[in-house]
């Protein structure tokens, strides 16, 4: 007896267990641009968490101002060029900021460090609260669909960024007073918390549609008659069926969250100099005017930024092909 | 007589048809008044046309439906209203094998998993152990137990229907409603499954009810015969008697088309079923089979009217049971 699906009368399972999997792998492998974002995404990871030994071995630190009397404050001259050691040089591997002399190759790798982890615990946030509502509403539907559904719609009607604008300054203000005031931890908690709480209602949205097909299934009646517990229903015989679809929009979210985390740090309700991000990198540059003389500045965390996000879009996409179901191998 | 295992009386099953503002514009009479009784160790065969009620009055059976209203006694105790902890432990003494091989097991859960899924949901430890309980269920339907470890989309259909009968007797049930267990699958596979629940009934006494459209399978596997028409029975007897002497105009309709079966006396020719399937929305008054019935078109006027205005009811839910039929039927 061997294991094969091949009488002619089984129907062709639609996504069926490990081999979606192994097939996306296949099938990730198989496109260049798909395996290049992917490179480029662990790349970008390896990078952050790196970062000290990479920073120890240009043999620079993040916060070290630079003091001499040139790269000071007020040492710029409008009109003239700066001076050529604020360029990549052999010391300082991609030269050093404006006014505080810190150097850039640290701060964008520190920085690295802190916009990731605020975008995948923020998406993270959102993965969980998402899922969880999601199916629990596709799951039970009536009253709780009604009442679940209701509070996707508003989260969804919501202007995020206004409401991210107003609540994370609250957030951050009534946080500084408490133990964990200080530091970096409250800028980059409220981040993720903000971020996290206003992401999950696309997905939830997402994983209930899926849910209410994956509901008419036969399995589920199936569990229901040997007295499976709600719980068991929606943990084990549920969730797990749309692990695929919360994977492509996980990806899809941490691009987006990237992106909030440089808006917020750039319009200065984020992560706050002295702490590195890559949005704080942008509203220093533009923050002193520095980018009009001094375009370097403001092209090292844009550029970081540009291929991270295109990166995970991109890597996006090519789950979202490779675990759909209907197109073809 | 000692009373049946299952017991059903007047079942009904009415899904209601929601219009604007949600509110209730009519009813799909799924079921509608079922009475059988099932005793211990035998196999009720329940047939009939694609929609007539078959699964709906199995999954009522199963509790996964709430009946509408009527009866369902099992051991002579109602189980209609259980709830709660009572319908739990009801749970252990009924199970189902689903229609369909390619949904009804969980596609993220191994092959293991599913089978002892319903031990572990009901806390029966066995005195083995979960995993060698497992192994054994698996011998039994003829799975290898070393393929515990694969998935669903390893195996055949076949093997699938085989896997779902051995999570439906992990809880050693007294009932395992079997719905259409062979009928996706190829016919020599249809065969071998059948004779695997013959088996395992023979080794066990457990009891059946079984579902079908093909009368052929329904002859091999069943002591007793319900046939099901547009969400009522028409016709219920023993093996014996629907086979040798159907009486209803249905099932002697339904036994005509099939090839294995033998014509009965009275019929000279095969009867072709014409007409759509009335809604169950909408069934006709009178008699539900009026519309396509084969003897209604040969009968005299009062006659006809008797089916049109009056419900047949009884064992042959028919007013003239042994009345000549037509070869082709399809009036209105
Ligand atoms: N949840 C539901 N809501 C509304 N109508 C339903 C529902 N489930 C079944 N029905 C209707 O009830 C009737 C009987 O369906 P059922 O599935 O019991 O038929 P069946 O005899 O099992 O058919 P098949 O051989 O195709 O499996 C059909 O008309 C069907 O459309
Ligand atoms: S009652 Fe009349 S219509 Fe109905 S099956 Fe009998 S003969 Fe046909
Ligand atoms: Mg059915």
């Amino acid at each position: 007896m061997t294991a094969t699906a091949s009488t002619p009368t089984t129907a062709k399972p639609v996504a069926t267990g490990r081999s979606l999997l192994a097939t996306a792998w296949m099938r990730i492998r198989r496109s260049r641009i798909a395996m290049a974002s992917l490179a480029v995404v662990v790349g970008m990871v390896l990078f952050a968490i790196l970062a000290p030994v990479l920073v120890a071995i240009e043999g620079q630190d993040p916060n070290t101002t630079n003091t001499t009397p040139e790269v000071l404050d007020n040492f710029y001259t409008p009109g003239l060029p700066l001076p050529q050691y604020m360029y990549p040089s052999a010391e300082h591997w991609l030269g050093v900021e404006p006014g505080l002399g810190r150097d850039l190759f640290a701060r964008l790798a520190y920085g690295a460090r802190v916009s990731l982890v605020i975008a995948l615990l923020a998406t993270l946030v959102s993965v969980v609260l998402g899922t969880i509502l999601g199916a629990a509403a596709g799951y039970f539907g009536g009253k709780v669909d009604m009442v679940i559904s209701r509070i996707m719609d508003l989260f969804l009607a919501f202007p995020h960024l206004l409401l991210v604008l107003s609540i994370a300054p609250i957030l951050q203000s009534r946080l500084a007073g408490t133990a964990l005031g200080s530091g970096s931890f409250v800028p980059i908690a409220s981040l993720v918390i903000v971020l996290g709480f206003f992401g999950w209602a696309y997905l939830a949205r997402v994983v209930r549609g899926q849910v209410l097909t994956i509901r008419q299934q036969e399995f589920i009646d199936a569990a229901q008659s040997y007295g499976t517990s709600h719980r068991s229903m929606i943990f084990k015989q549920v969730i797990p069926n749309v692990t695929g679809v919360v994977l492509v929009y996980a990806t899809m979210m941490i691009p987006t969250n990237i992106t909030a985390e440089a808006a917020l740090s750039f319009l200065g309700v984020g992560v706050k100099d002295p702490t590195p991000s890559w949005g704080q990198m942008l509203n220093a540059a533009q923050a002193g005017n520095w980018y009009l003389s001094d375009p370097w500045f403001l092209a090292v965390p844009s550029i970081a930024l540009i291929i991270t996000v295109l990166a995970f879009n991109l890597l996006g996409d090519a789950l979202r092909d490779a675990l759909d179901p209907k197109s073809s191998r | 007589m000692n009373t049946p295992l299952l017991e059903v009386s007047e079942l009904r099953k009415h899904f209601p048809i929601k219009g604007a503002f949600g509110r209730t514009v009519g009813a799909v009479k799924a079921v509608d008044s079922v009475s059988f009784t099932l005793q211990r160790g035998t196999t009720l065969g329940l047939v009939g046309e694609s929609g007539c009620g078959k699964s709906t009055t199995g999954k009522v059976l199963m509790r996964l439906l709430d009946p509408t209203s009527g009866s369902i006694k099992l051991d002579g105790e109602e189980i209609s209203t259980f709830k709660g902890k009572e319908l739990n432990a009801f749970r252990r003494r009924v199970q189902m094998v689903f229609q369909n091989p390619a949904s009804s097991l969980n596609p993220r859960a191994s092959i293991g998993a599913a089978i002892a899924a319903p031990l572990i949901e009901q806390g029966i430890k066995p005195p083995g152990g979960v995993k060698a309980k497992v192994r054994d269920l698996m011998d039994r339907v003829g799975l290898r137990p070393e393929h515990a470890n694969r998935f669903p989309h390893e195996f055949s259909g076949g093997q699938r229907q085989r896997i779902g009968i051995a999570r439906a007797l992990a809880l050693d049930p007294d009932v395992v409603i079997c719905d259409e267990p062979v009928s996706a699958l190829d016919v020599s596979v249809q065969a071998q499954v059948v004779n695997l629940l013959k088996d395992i009934q023979r080794d066990t006494g457990i009891s059946y009810i079984f579902i079908a459209h093909d009368l052929a399978v329904v002859k091999h596997m069943a002591d007793e015969v319900a046939v099901m028409y547009l969400g009522k029975i028409m016709e219920q007897g023993s093996n014996e008697q629907i086979f040798a002497d159907p009486q209803h105009p249905y099932t002697r309709a339904l036994l005509s088309a099939v090839p294995s079966v033998e014509l009965d006396a009275a019929l000279t020719e095969r009867i072709r079923l014409g007409g759509d399937l009335p809604s169950p929305s909408n069934p006709p008054s009178g008699c539900v089979f009026r519309t396509r019935c084969p003897a209604y078109a040969l009968l005299p006027e009062t006659d006809r009217a008797r089916c049109a205005d009056q419900v047949p009811t009884g064992e042959v839910a028919c007013h003239f049971p042994s009345a000549p039929l037509a070869a082709v039927a399809a009036h209105r």
